[in-house]
């Protein structure tokens, strides 16, 4: 009988090793192990032999069984680990070849730089509004201090569509709006078109954009004008941004100043890029007229305010270094897709 | 306003780079946009003396000059001018220098004759004969300076100003004169304003006798000066005085004329010189009338034009007709002739804004006018007339009439303020004496006395404390200001429910594939016809630009499609091979009252080519409205409008309600914009579908039982739109039905003509319990039988 197993082992030890795959393998299992395998046979036969025997031979037969199923169990995994590699082999593609992209959109440059105006602003407490572009002269001249016969009214080139009505060329009668509505205090930004009759050119559209801003309140001065606006210039053109304030003159502001920025290139020595001034005009601001608050039913002995007017376009172009506004108009694909 | 440093330099006294000085003056309120070194552009130029001429050996136009430039130095040129003069002294270009705009001059050969640097013409200096009456333009100029060779010619020609040019405020009309811009320097630098006060001798008899003056439009004509100077000699003006003209960017003519034009620049006052002759007219006693044109229709101005006029602008007369346009120009016989012997000096004030209007009627602008326009001080016409006379006697070529006529309306009586330094250091942040707000204020010429400030007539534009509060701090600086936030309450910064959905529909725009297009607002009205608009729509009721730049921006739109289509078509023409493009657009919706504003609503465009079809562009719309959490939409066919193609049309309804419109563009206003490609459009209204959005989501639960999924394939008319057997399962169904897809459409010969099939997947499902599949097979026939009652829908075979 132990003869009989000795064989029956090296019989199995040569299919377990010629079996090349994961059936073979399992093939191989039932073969030598299953109930109709030799092994389960010669188990079966155990019961016609003596007590001593049985137990001698029962111990032989289950180290048998016991090495076998180790033995295919290993190879089992070996075979499974080549058959994963060779998977892996011949799974390999090219990481180099484009991958297969949603297409994206992206926001007009003009929109992404004013939005991060406006983020801006909402963190130090503003709100935004909009306000009408067909205007009232009222709203856009008379009640901003630039009566009727002022020199100013030229300058603005203004388009009319009756004599009272006209499309705004600044966003500032909103400030009137703002003021009239009386929900004090006041602390706003307007974007917004705005629209003067210049013929089209490389710095000229007779339409672009403004943004308007406005605090009125009790105690306002022209420091907090200034601390604002710096905190601004900062947000927007980093840390090291410095800014100077000029006296200047719009006639619905007083004092009027205003901001310039030390140029980015040239760090204030004068290049290019500012016209050798070593500075860069940046917004109009100032202390809101006592006649405008007034107008609009504010006491200006109670409360003060102060104002801006940026331009848009003009921040727009420095930060892309863009050279043409007709470009903002043009809605060309080959430009909006540069800024996304 | 340009500002020789020459000049500045009789008024104040000052020692600065024109670097320093322009940052000062910038600090303070007065930019300088730039200034010029006049001789900047010329180098090596000196004087020289020319020491014989004689004819080139060879070349028959040519001389050859020896040439005397100082320094024991003689150089050889070789020349084709003819005006040469032996000893004369001319301008001298050495070798390696250059003149203005040239290249260097270096040494050449000329017919085998070595020439090194070059004799100068005026041009060649940037000069001309008005700058030096006794030189020739075509020639080499000879020097009547005194002045020696090897002189650097600048300082001889003076050509060694610096002029500025100062960018004045519309608030500081004052500051367009030498004058003016001189007492901003003394104050911005501290340093002393030395003014005059214009000294006549006269002697010429008393002015009356000679011309006199009415005004009858005193309200354009406030103040009226005269003084009148004979025995004039008309003539070249000094060259100091040629030089101060042309540093103000003027050209020199004579005497007479340069010292008006002196005046106008030294005090900001418009100056005009009358020939007596032209007061005289057509006989008996000089005079002078101020009055509107009335009848009189057409005048002929300085320049030969006939002017048509209307009856309200304002005219210089002489007793029979006019002679000029009051502060404007002057008529066509009017000027200052050779044969001038007696002149009279007209220092007016005019009403600047009714000037204004004339000019822009008579599309003209001067200098005078401009100065009038922006409003000049009404104080000053006597010193300016003064200084005039001054300037005749000065130049010993006139003898002044005693006496001054001056027509006075101005009642101008001396504005006083309060100063109130707590209120401006309130108003600026600020904590400054007293004492300094005083020195400031003196140093700008107010005066003073105890809490009152008197203002000076040429600071019209300070009217109260803010104004003296700007004055204070641009003299003390801005940059001296403290910087400190408002200690207002904590201010609460946020975005409107209405602009986050605004930047949620762009978030989601982008994310699909879209770019922003911003386009005009305004359109020209030949657009509407363009996108096939019917002649009768009221969307061709356009607020109407009065004054419009041209046809094509003369109208606000009333609908944002032509401003896409032109988008695309401009892509289209630049090969971009397709676009999704998005816009939000205003557009203006007039009122039925001229005088009422239009109403603006911003509406969302979406434009493609390129980049798929109808359905495509659709289920954009229907993904947006999902992102947006806004109710789900209806699309219900459109068959009428003109700028769509009648079957692939829909409005896009939301609750009954249209909040826009989408569809493939007009196979006629496609070729109208040049597009080869199928378009599609869609609109939405912004604000409605604000209006539209659902209620914050809540959670339902997950289900807990399973699903029956069913496959129908239907065969219908090609007519049925599939939206009508998609609302009989939802009814028939009802909870039950948990999703619908329609995923396949099939047409064939199998099934006849003019029939389709639309295969429907259903997935049913009850919340509450396990759904059977008989009640899934009840309720399905039940459908199907709606359908067939209601559409002759059957079960494909």
């Amino acid at each position: 009988m132990n003869e009989t197993l000795r064989q029956l082992r090296q019989r199995a030890l040569a299919v377990i090793e010629q079996a090349g795959d994961l059936a073979a393998l399992e093939q191989a299992r039932i073969d030598l192990l299953g109930k109709k395998s030799e092994l389960s046979g010669v188990m079966k036969q155990m019961g016609k032999l003596d007590a001593q025997q049985r137990r001698e031979l029962g111990a032989m037969a289950n180290e048998l069984r016991s090495e076998l199923e180790t033995l295919l169990e290993d190879k089992k995994k070996a075979v499974a680990a080549a058959v994963l590699e060779q998977r892996l082999r011949e799974e390999r593609i090219d990481v180099t070849a484009p991958g297969r992209a949603p297409e994206t959109g992206g926001q007009h440059p003009l929109h992404l730089v004013l939005d991060e105006i406006k983020e801006i602003f909402v963190g130090m407490g503003y709100e935004i509004v909009d306000g009408p572009e067909v205007e009232y002269d009222l709203y856009n001249f008379e009640m901003l201090n630039i009566p009727r016969d002022h020199p100013a009214r030229d300058t603005q080139d203004t388009f009319y569509v009756t004599d009272n009505i006209l499309l705004r060329t600044q966003t500032s009668p909103m400030q009137v709006r703002t003021m009239l509505k009386g929900k004090l205090p006041i602390r706003v930004i307007v974007p917004g078109r705005v629209y003067r009759s210049d013929a089209v050119d490389a710095t000229h559209s007779p339409v672009f954009h403004q943004i308007e801003g406005l605090v009125v309140d009790k105690g306002v001065t022209l420091g907090d004008l200034k601390a604002t606006l710096e905190v601004f210039a900062k947000r927007m053109y980093g840390d090291d941004a410095v800014v100077r304030f000029r006296p200047s003159h719009f006639p619905f502001t007083e004092p009027s100043a205003e901001m310039d920025i030390m140029c980015f290139h040239c760090h204030g020595e004068g290049c290019s890029l500012c016209k050798g001034e070593g500075w860069i005009e940046i917004l109009g601001c100032g202390m809101v007229h006592p006649k405008v608050l007034a107008g609009c039913g504010i006491d200006p002995e109670v409360y003060s305010g102060w104002a801006l007017g940026m331009g848009l376009e003009r921040v727009v172009m420095r930060k892309y270094r863009i050279d043409d506004l007709r470009l903002f108009y043009e809605n060309d694909l080959r430009f909006l897709t540069q800024f996304n | 306003m340009l500002l020789s440093q020459k000049w500045l330099q009789e008024f104040v006294e000052l020692d600065v780079t024109p670097r320093e000085f322009a940052n000062t003056m910038a600090m303070t309120g007065f930019c300088i946009g730039g200034y010029e070194r006049e001789g900047d552009e010329i180098k090596d130029v000196v004087v020289g003396r020319l020491l014989k001429v004689e004819r080139h050996p060879t070349v028959e136009k040519y001389f050859v000059c020896q040439v005397d430039v100082g320094g024991g130095r003689v150089l050889q040129q070789v020349t084709a001018a003819t005006n040469l003069v032996e000893g004369g002294l001319c301008p001298v270009c050495l070798p390696g220098g250059h003149v203005k705009g040239g290249a260097p001059i270096g040494e050449a050969e000329f017919g085998g004759v070595k020439s090194s640097g070059m004799l100068c013409s005026l041009p060649e200096l940037g000069l001309s004969q008005n700058d030096f009456p006794y030189g020739i333009e075509n020639g080499i100029f000879f020097i009547e300076e005194p002045c020696r060779p090897g002189d650097d010619i600048r300082p001889v020609l003076g050509l060694d100003d610096t002029v500025y040019d100062v960018e004045i405020t519309a608030n500081r009309p004052d500051g367009h004169s030498v004058i003016g811009v001189a007492r901003e320097v003394s104050a911005a630098f501290g340093k002393p304003f030395k003014g005059h006060k214009p000294q006549v001798k006269g002697g010429g008899g008393p002015v009356e006798e000679l011309v006199g003056v009415r005004v009858e439009s005193p309200d354009l004509c406030p103040r009226y000066t005269a003084r009148a100077v004979k025995n004039v000699k008309i003539g070249p003006s000094p060259k100091w005085l040629r030089e101060r003209i042309r540093a103000g960017g003027m050209r020199p003519i004579n005497n007479v004329v340069d010292i008006t034009n002196y005046v106008m620049m030294e005090y900001g006052q418009p100056m005009h010189a009358f020939d007596i002759r032209e007061l005289i007219g057509k006989g008996g006693k000089a005079q002078i009338v101020v009055r509107q044109a009335g009848d009189d229709k057409t005048f002929v101005t300085l320049d030969h034009q006939e002017r048509q006029l209307s009856p309200e602008m304002l005219m210089i007369c002489n007793a029979h007709e006019p002679v000029g346009l009051a502060g404007i120009m002057g008529g066509l016989q009017s000027g200052i002739k050779d044969d001038t012997t007696t002149v009279v000096f007209e220092s007016a004030n005019f009403y600047g804004p009714a000037l204004r209007r004339s000019g822009r009627k008579l599309g003209l602008r001067t200098d005078a006018l401009a100065r009038y326009e922006k409003g000049i001080d009404a104080q000053m016409t006597i010193d300016a007339v003064n200084r005039c006379c001054e300037l005749c006697e000065l130049l010993g070529c006139a003898q002044t009439l005693d006496g001054i006529i001056d027509v006075d309306n101005t009642h101008y009586t001396q504005r006083v303020i309060k100063l109130e330094p707590d209120k401006i250091n309130r108003l600026c942040g600020t904590d400054i004496s007293r004492e300094r707000m005083v020195e400031i204020l003196k140093s700008l010429q107010f005066e003073v006395q105890g809490d009152d400030v008197y203002v000076p007539a040429f600071r019209a534009d300070v009217e109260g404390m803010a104004d003296l509060a700007e004055e204070v701090v641009r003299m003390y600086g801005l940059d001296k200001v403290p910087s400190e936030l408002h200690k207002g309450g904590t201010p609460q910064g946020k975005y409107s429910p209405e602009q986050k959905f605004e930047r949620s529909t762009v978030q989601a725009l982008v994310g699909f594939g879209f770019f922003e297009s911003m386009t005009y607002t305004f359109i020209s009205p030949r657009y509407y016809d363009k996108i096939r608009m019917p002649k009768d729509s009221p969307l061709r009721n356009s607020i109407v630009i009065s004054n419009p730049l041209g046809e094509d921006t003369s109208i606000m739109r009333t609908t944002t499609l032509p401003s896409m289509l032109e988008t695309l078509s401009t892509n289209y023409s630049y090969r971009n091979g397709r676009a999704r493009m998005y816009e939000f657009g205003k557009i203006f919706l007039p009122s039925n009252d001229p005088e009422q504003l239009p109403e603006e609503r911003v509406i969302l465009t979406l434009g493609t080519y390129g980049a798929g079809d109808f359905y495509e562009l659709k289920g954009v719309v229907e993904a947006l409205l999902r992102t947006l959490h806004v109710a789900p939409a209806r699309f219900t066919a459109r068959r009428d409008d003109p700028t769509f193609h009648p079957g692939r049309c829909a409005d896009i309804v939301i609750d009954g309600d249209a909040v826009g419109v989408v569809g493939e563009v007009h196979p006629q206003v496609q070729e109208n914009y040049g597009i080869d490609e199928r378009v599609y459009l869609a609109t939405l209204d912004t604000q409605k579908l604000f209006a539209h959005r659902l209620p914050d989501a809540t959670y339902s639960p997950l289900p807990r039982f399973p699903a029956l999924t069913r496959d129908v394939a239907l065969v219908c008319s090609e007519e049925l739109e599939v939206a009508g057997i998609e609302d009989v399962f939802r009814e028939t169904f009802g909870e039950l039905l948990e999703s619908l897809t329609l995923f396949d459409v099939y047409r064939g010969k199998s099934l006849g003509d003019n029939v389709k099939s639309v295969a429907y997947a259903l997935v049913l499902r009850d919340r509450e319990a396990t759904l059977t599949d008989a009640r899934a097979a009840e309720l399905l026939d039940q459908a199907l039988d709606t359908l067939k009652n209601k559409y002759g829908v059957t079960l494909r075979s």
